[in-house]
């Protein structure tokens, strides 16, 4: 910076250094008889008290940028104001540099407690340190360097007449010269070597397969699985769950931890006061009124298990679909066009929870082939 | 002897007398008769008057909607409530300790709020007795059953996560449901109440009995709900804890409203001042 920012006097150089190239400081109007956004002349106006900028217009070629109106600068006064503004912000951008070496020496990380103070102090010094800066260069700009209008007319994109039948010639010279019409082997190789690396991106379309198959169709339950409780892995006594209003999230015995089956297969079992249950639920598949439902939502997929006892709703969290739990989880609410499958479920010998037979129609959302499932169980049945 | 001279026309002593005399009575009964009900191990303890003392509260605060013998009526648009016959003591508790019930203004929600002047422990536990002398049902868990240091919140996480963050969020911070009903955020909930929550299923909560998820599960499952109400909040303000929603919401309104502002700011023309 230097004492007197409105002017860079080309007289005032250091000697040894080359007049051609001033010092110059940015922010600054250009000096005199330099390069100048304004125009090889832009540097003969008065400076500073700004008049006579339009009157130069018409010397310039029409894509020179001419400046427009007064080139205004602000007053000393408000100049110094903006200055102080702006040092004071690049101080606080210094202090908050330094800050975040220090935080960086002081925050050790180890714990997460310790990590997330670390990560703050860091993160935030940095975001003061360069929003500062940002604010102080915006201040700059506005408070300090002058005022004005330049327009630039817009030139014709296209090159001259002459390049163009230049580079065309220079083309057809290249090809003819390259023997590519007349050397007909050299041209078909050239054309089936390339053929094969245009043709590799569709053999990478082969990695969205494998086709799901029938896949989507049936899940991993099948005659004699117990349920499982999620969360304790436990096998469930039907005379255990035995409080009416009751729910719990069953997963299938030994895939605990596969998501992928688990993804289809997770389950909501619920207890229901026998009297409650109306004619969608299907009591051959049930056990002392204990109802197994499809926890995927049939609309996206979603978990669907907010269920609500005095209603019987069983509501989706994604899109607010709701069933009825009590009348076959028929659709009462919302985007899902399809009741939630009810597994077949009955009792071991020990007394244990266990399915009857897989869904007998395919669980969650839509899916091209799907067709009219229930349909054609209903053909099967 | 002078001290029960001295006291014997004290207010509470006929209260003393009764309890004692019942006491004996309950006791003796209780020895005869072994296979006694509920009812009559509440007269074997001594809580006959509690009782009592209940069904009085009951007849004066509830019976107006749970019907004078607690069996429950139905008057469409009027006050009505469901039988409390085998709810047991613990769903009193909860309910009336949370300011639940009495049920201000009947709609589809029973808002936690602060219980009306009556209530107190000693309330809550007389009323806890008559509903329990009914049909028995879940009692009040002990102080010790439901102490969150004893459990262990690994365990008690992976129960919530299965179990109850579809209706109260990762957090206990609560949901919305069907029809205006929504489930309430768990912050305000004593351990105590969690447990007679999961074991009695209040409003439209689910049951979770002690043969599904036993009650050293349910202690573990607090000591998760009470442990993550102490966890920081690494941005500085949870916003709810209710999850990207709350959080994009205010990313994209306060975040681009800021930037907007600020390129408003740098882009804007300075009003030109004549100063001359």
């Amino acid at each position: 910076m230097t004492d007197n920012p409105n002017e860079i006097n080309p007289g005032e150089i250091e000697p040894g250094e080359s007049p051609r190239v001033p010092r110059r400081v940015i922010g600054t109007p250009p000096p005199r008889g330099g390069d100048s956004l304004l125009g090889p002349d832009a540097g003969a106006r008065p400076r500073g008290d700004g008049n006579g900028a339009a009157a130069a217009h018409d010397a310039h070629p029409a894509d020179e940028p001419v400046a427009v109106g007064e080139i205004k600068y602000p007053d000393p006064q408000s100049a110094r104001k903006g200055e102080r503004r702006a040092s004071l912000l690049f101080l606080v951008t210094f202090l908050a540099g330094i800050g975040f070496v220090a935080s960086y020496v002081i925050f050790q990380v180890g714990s997460v407690e310790r990590t997330a103070t670390s990560n703050l102090a860091l993160g935030g010094s940095l975001a003061v340190a360069l929003l500062s800066m940002a604010a102080g260069m915006v201040v700059w700009a506005r408070q300090i360097m002058p005022k004005y209008t330049l327009v630039q007319q817009r030139h014709p994109m296209a090159s001259s007449p002459e390049v163009r039948e230049d580079v065309a010639k220079t083309f057809i010279e290249g090809a003819n010269e390259s023997g590519f019409l007349r050397h007909k082997m050299l041209r078909r190789t050239l054309l089936l070597a390339s053929a094969p690396l245009g043709l590799l991106p569709l053999v990478l379309l082969k990695d969205l397969g494998p086709l799901p198959g029938t896949s989507l169709r049936h899940t991993v339950w099948k005659k004699g699985l117990r349920l499982m409780v999620e969360g304790t892995r436990q096998p469930i006594r039907a005379a255990d769950f035995n409080s009416p209003g009751g729910i719990l999230s069953v997963v299938p015995e030994g895939h605990e931890d596969d998501l992928n089956a688990l993804a289809k297969a997770t389950l909501i079992l619920i207890k229901f006061r026998p009297e409650d249950l109306k004619p969608g639920v299907n009591l051959n598949w049930t056990h002392d009124s204990i109802v197994a439902y499809s926890k995927i939502c049939t609309h996206v997929g979603c978990p669907a298990a907010l269920y609500e006892q005095t209603t019987h709703h069983i509501l989706c969290p994604c899109h607010q679909s709701t069933f009825d739990a009590a009348d076959g989880a028929k659709v009462i609410f919302g985007p899902a066009a399809r009741p939630l499958p009810q597994l077949p479920i009955g009792v071991d010998n020990e007394g244990y929870l266990i399915a009857q037979s897989d869904f007998n129609v395919p669980v969650g959302p839509s899916f091209w082939e799907r067709g009219d499932a229930e349909a054609e169980a209903r053909g099967q049945a | 002897m002078n001290s029960i001279t001295a006291r014997r026309r004290h207010p509470l002593a006929r209260y003393a007398v009764l309890l004692l005399a019942l006491s004996l009575l309950g006791g003796v009964y209780a020895l005869l008769m072994p296979g006694g009900d509920r009812a009559d191990a509440a007269i074997a303890s001594g809580k006959a008057d509690d009782v009592a003392a209940g069904k009085e509260l009951f007849a004066a605060h509830c019976a107006s909607c749970h019907g004078l013998n607690a069996e429950g009526s139905y008057a469409p648009g009027g006050a009505s409530g469901p039988s409390l016959i085998g709810v047991g003591a613990a769903a009193v508790d909860f309910q009336v300790s949370s300011g639940r019930m009495p049920f201000a203004n009947p709609g589809p929600q029973a808002p936690r709020k602060r219980p009306p002047e009556w209530v107190n422990p000693e309330t809550v536990k007389q009323l806890a007795a008559y509903v329990q002398s009914l049909g028995g049902g879940p009692t009040k868990p002990s102080l010790e059953a439901v102490d969150p240091a004893k459990g262990d919140p690994a365990k008690g996480g992976e129960l919530f996560r299965a179990n109850c963050i579809q209706c109260h969020n990762f957090v206990g911070a609560g949901g919305a449901l069907t029809y205006g009903k929504y489930a309430p955020s768990l912050e305000p909930a004593t351990p105590t109440q969690i447990y007679e929550a999961m074991a009695t299923g209040p409003q439209a909560m689910p049951v979770f009995n002690d043969s599904t998820i036993t009650p050293e599960q349910k202690r573990d499952m607090i000591a998760y709900i009470v442990g993550v109400r102490h966890e920081p909040n690494p941005g500085g303000n949870g916003l709810g804890r209710i999850g990207p929603v709350t959080e994009g919401l205010v990313a994209w309104v306060g975040g681009l409203s800021l930037l907007i502002i600020a390129a408003i700011w740098i882009t804007a023309k300075k009003r030109q001042v004549n100063h001359d």
